[in-house]
């Protein structure tokens, strides 16, 4: 078989993937990035809880810690080149005891030891001024302005999209099943039937790094997922707050969180439960009444009858709760990113920086590009627009006129430039431009969503699916009008 | 931007905006229907089975059909119609209200009128609103979307079909889903008794053998890619018992679980919502918290009978014009207090002099009701009601002698409805 040859191939689209992607694409090196699912950011970037840690929560002895510090640093500038939803909003621990206020002091010093910037212990007064609506029992707390929120896949999608522009390839489709040395390249075949040779392999593949890691002769290791579930709630909510509320943190994890996301919804959870099936993403009645416990325990006014959705991800966690990013003892030329639990969004810049210099260590040549182009054109959104800004853009596209998504205002123009970009599934689109993620949840929108991808890709409408593989959504046409009229 | 004035503006071309566009214009006075969909209608034209305007016309139509006989009028009307215009925000607070618009056709531009109806309709239900835990693959749907899809576009979302909920949409569709080729497996209510109407039961469920499982409750979705089966749990005493759960294999999940008035844009007008309806808080003229601001249809309280929303828009208009003569200004209203199982009245003003229309619903279900009506201890009204139960809506009519005036503290004493 005659495959196309690369100097790197990353394998799995996530934030970790992406950042690499897009790292590696300013230097003149040609770069693959393959990704099974039939669009980038599927895997568990899409299902989490979207924050930009401050870096206090663990020490710097874990390479996550300082990871996690330097990706959080970095945010303002990916932001400002990229356009994806992003504010530093601030993150607050709250303590309702003398004891947890123990824990507080010492979150503080670890913070300070870390480095993170402007951070305060709060007496009860203040942060009651801060976050008025938490629980009036709250005696104190800590208070890290630098922490943020982002949209996760508007971020991994803006990350593609620009490694693309610097000259990555991307392929979506493309389940890795083998690797195999030969010479100097490794031959990366997929279970799809195609193949492709890099120099260079890296194994960014989430949940799956230690099935990849084992195709490719590499380090036998096992990935613990540990499902977390999330319940979201309407626009304005009730009980929204200002910035990100934490409790004191448990042993593992950092506890149930309320989230005001970056588009103005409530977020609660994320809950902390091993699994042994990477494929369990099921939410149960038993955590809904956990979440919801713990959330209005803090914030009292939050109300599950506002809840639109709800839904669970899987953190790849390894023994030893540590990120695992080193090149491979055994096969050179193959790079483990394995183990990327939380803080693996915050982390995610950073672990593009620092792929790149196990790279250069592991002697691929890094000459900078001098066409790179870091920036994106930002997109146009009509629900962030005055009226007189929507009267502009309309007159230049009617399309833009054209209200789609009534929960969320997303106009066909938006639809049609997530399907321009590659996104035509359900989700994709959802993902993309937010239609279907309102209150409805696609009630009004989907049959509209449906007409314009067929209008536009030529797919029949029986073959688009919400997200690839066996998620079909139509299952056929009514025989006597597929039989005397044309498809609208 | 572009501005347009009119007397009246109407937002929503459903039952209710075409039928109180229609009065209005009749009077002369200058008046504007918007829409966000390309049609007129709302949505009666996916209801494409019979059922419409026994009360109004005396006969059977089917949806489209109902809706055609407005369309008609408002076509020989001077008013002027907007399709593919959404409403995007408005300015109430002022003699001279502001309205702006959007669309591929127009642009943006503001219409600027004496007075609005709110005729937006409402949304279904959906699964999250409910936290089913499971799974969250391709195949679930509300009722009315898969309706549209169906009747509208011909398409067909599955072949393996649970209904959850027992409302009238989820029951038609079990036998326009029958009639397509596809095999309903169950409809699934958590109530004891169902939610639809006696002969949608019979029609849509009975002739079809399709099983309806009441106090049963859908606890668990499966399937990774595409909905694979879910679990049904019988409720005891109120509770799941989970040693009876049972799983039926099936490939599409539809929502029939209730519809909510569709209150965005009157909320982020500053108009106050009655949280019982989720409509907004209306008067007995109609008029909402905002002076020359009207609503009618399901924006204001969901209806299952679109007869009684043409008729409500009917009453709307003719205030309106009342309104905009100066005829109501200055009336002296009573409040209505809602007493033992009822659900809600609506308006919850009385006024003196003429008869007052109220709709209500029941908290309760039971053969022979009664419903007093009180002003302060004295009874001035009872009505036995042959069957009540939540999901019909009923309607009473208070005569100008059922009331006294009565004056206490400067404010006419309220009327208290309950139901028994
Ligand atoms: C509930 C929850 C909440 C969280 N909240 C936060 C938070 O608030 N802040 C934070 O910083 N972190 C958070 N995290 C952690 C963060 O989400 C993860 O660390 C991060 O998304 C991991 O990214 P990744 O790129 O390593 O993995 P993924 O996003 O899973 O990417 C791996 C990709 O590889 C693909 N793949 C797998 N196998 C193959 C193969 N054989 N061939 C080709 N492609 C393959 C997958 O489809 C997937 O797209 C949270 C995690 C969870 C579960
Ligand atoms: C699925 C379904 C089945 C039914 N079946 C029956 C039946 O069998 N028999 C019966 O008698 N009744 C039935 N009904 C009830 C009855 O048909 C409805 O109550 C009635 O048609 C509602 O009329 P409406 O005008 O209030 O709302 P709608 O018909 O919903 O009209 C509202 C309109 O407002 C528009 N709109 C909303 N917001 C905006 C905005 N911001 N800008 C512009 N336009 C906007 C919408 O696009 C919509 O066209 C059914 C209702 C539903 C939902």
């Amino acid at each position: 078989m005659n495959s196309k040859v690369y100097d790197v191939a990353i394998i799995g689209a996530g934030c970790c993937g992406a950042s690499i992607a897009r790292k590696l694409s300013a230097y003149e090196i040609s770069v693959i990035l393959l990704e099974k699912c039939v669009d980038v950011g599927f895997g568990v970037t899409k299902a989490n809880s979207g924050i930009i840690h401050a870096g206090f929560h663990h020490p710097l002895t874990s390479l996550k810690a300082r990871l996690e510090i330097r990706g959080n640093l970095m945010f303002d500038q990916l932001h400002y080149e990229l356009g994806f939803p992003f504010k530093r909003v601030g993150i607050i621990v709250v303590a309702f005891s003398v004891e947890e206020m123990k824990t507080v002091e010492h979150l503080y010093a670890q913070g300070v030891a870390n480095g993170v910037p402007r951070m305060e212990i709060c007496g009860r007064e203040r942060i009651l001024s801060l976050e008025p609506q938490l629980n009036s029992d709250v005696v104190g707390g800590l208070y890290a302005p630098t922490g943020g929120i982002i949209e996760p896949y508007r971020y991994v999608f803006a990350l593609v999209e620009s490694a693309q522009k610097n000259g990555v390839d991307v392929r979506t489709h493309f389940t890795v099943e083998q690797g195999i040395k030969d010479g100097d390249y490794w031959i990366v075949k997929s279970r799809e039937g195609e193949e492709i040779r890099a120099k260079y392999v890296v194994n960014s593949a989430g949940l799956f790094a230690d099935e990849v890691s084992k195709s490719f002769n590499a380090e036998i290791y096992k990935i613990i997922p540990r499902k977390g579930e999330e319940f979201l709630l309407q626009r304005n909510a009730r009980g929204l707050p200002n910035h990100v509320i934490f409790p004191v943190p448990g042993a593992h994890t950092k506890g149930i969180l309320v989230i005001p996301t970056v588009e103005g919804t409530l977020m609660v959870g994320p809950t902390a439960i091993e699994t042994d099936d990477k494929y369990d993403i099921e939410t149960t009645s038993q955590n809904l009444e956990t979440v919801f416990m713990q959330a209005t325990y803090m914030v009292p006014a939050i109300s599950r009858r506002e809840i639109i959705t709800s839904f669970a991800g899987l953190r790849p966690t390894l023994k030893g709760n540590d990120f695992y990013i080193e090149p491979s003892k055994i096969q050179p030329h193959f790079i483990h990113v394995a183990g990327i639990q939380s803080p693996g969004l915050t982390a995610s810049p950073a672990i593009g920086e620092y792929v790149k210099d196990i790279l250069k260590q592991e002697g691929l040549q890094l000459v900078e590009k001098k066409n790179y182009d870091p920036f994106l054109p930002h997109p146009i959104k009509v629900r962030e627009l005055s009226l007189e800004q929507i009267e502009q853009v309309v007159e230049k596209d009617p399309k833009y006129g054209h209200i789609v998504c009534r929960c969320e205002n997303i106009s066909e123009a938006e639809i049609i430039e997530a399907i321009s970009k590659g996104h035509t599934t359900l989700d994709g689109i959802k993902f993309y431009t937010r239609a279907g993620m309102g209150r409805c949840q696609g009630a009004f929108c989907t049959y509209k969503i449906l007409k314009i991808v067929s209008r536009e890709t030529g797919i029949p409408i029986e073959k688009i699916t919400k997200r690839g593989d066996n998620s079909w959504i139509i299952f056929k046409r009514l025989q006597a009008l597929a039989e005397n009229t044309p498809e609208t | 931007m572009q501005e347009r004035n009119y007397d009246v503006v109407v937002i929503g071309a459903g039952a209710a905006g075409m039928a109180s566009a229609l009065k209005v214009a009749e009077q002369g006075l200058k008046t504007a229907i918007v829409d966000r969909e390309p049609f007129l209608g709302g949505i009666l034209p996916q209801c494409i089975h019979n059922g419409f305007g026994v009360h109004l016309f005396k006969e059977e139509l089917t949806g489209p059909e109902f809706a055609e006989r407005f369309i008609q009028e408002i076509i020989k009307s001077d008013i002027d119609i907007y399709l593919n215009t959404t409403a995007t925000s408005m300015a109430v607070h002022q003699p001279i209200k502001q309205i702006n618009l959007c669309s591929s056709q127009h642009g943006v531009f503001r219409i600027n009128a004496r007075a609005i109806v709110l005729a937006m309709g409402c949304r279904e239900r959906n699964r999250g609103n409910l936290s089913i835990p499971g799974t969250r693959p391709a195949g679930i749907f509300t009722a009315g979307l898969a309706q549209r899809l169906i009747n509208i576009d011909g398409y067909i979302p599955g072949k393996r079909v649970v209904i959850v909920g027992s409302g009238d949409i989820g029951l038609i569709m079990a036998r326009r889903l029958t009639w397509t080729g596809a095999e309903v497996l169950a409809v699934v209510e958590i109530l004891p008794y169902p939610s639809g109407i006696t002969r949608n039961i019979v029609q849509c469920l009975n002739d079809f053998n399709i099983p309806l499982y009441l106090s049963h409750i859908i606890t668990k979705i499966e399937g990774k890619d595409r909905v694979e089966a879910v679990e049904i749990t019988p409720l005891e005493n109120g509770a799941p018992n989970y040693a009876k759960t049972f799983k039926v294999a099936c490939d599409t999940l539809l929502f029939s679980v209730g519809l909510v008035p569709e209150n965005e844009l009157t909320q982020s007008a500053g108009i106050k919502i009655n949280p019982e309806t989720g409509g907004p808080q209306v008067d007995t003229r109609l008029m909402t918290s905002a002076e020359g601001v009207f609503a009618c249809g399901n924006v204001l309280h969901v209806h299952d009978l679109v007869d009684w929303v043409s008729d409500e828009a009917q009453r709307c208009g003719k205030e309106l014009i009342n309104f905009l003569q100066g005829k109501t200004e200055k009336i002296e209203q009573g409040k209505i207090v809602v007493g033992s199982n009822l659900k809600y009245v609506l308006p919850n003003k009385y006024r003196l002099g003429e008869a007052n229309r109220f709709s209500m619903r029941s908290l309760i279900v039971r053969d022979k009701a009664t419903l007093v009506v009180r002003q302060g201890e004295k009874t001035i009204r009872q009505f036995t009601l042959r069957h009540v139960k939540p999901a019909e809506m009923f309607h009473i009519e208070l005569k100008p002698e059922d009331f006294k005036e009565v004056v206490i503290n400067g404010e006419l004493l309220p009327i208290e409805f309950s139901l028994s």
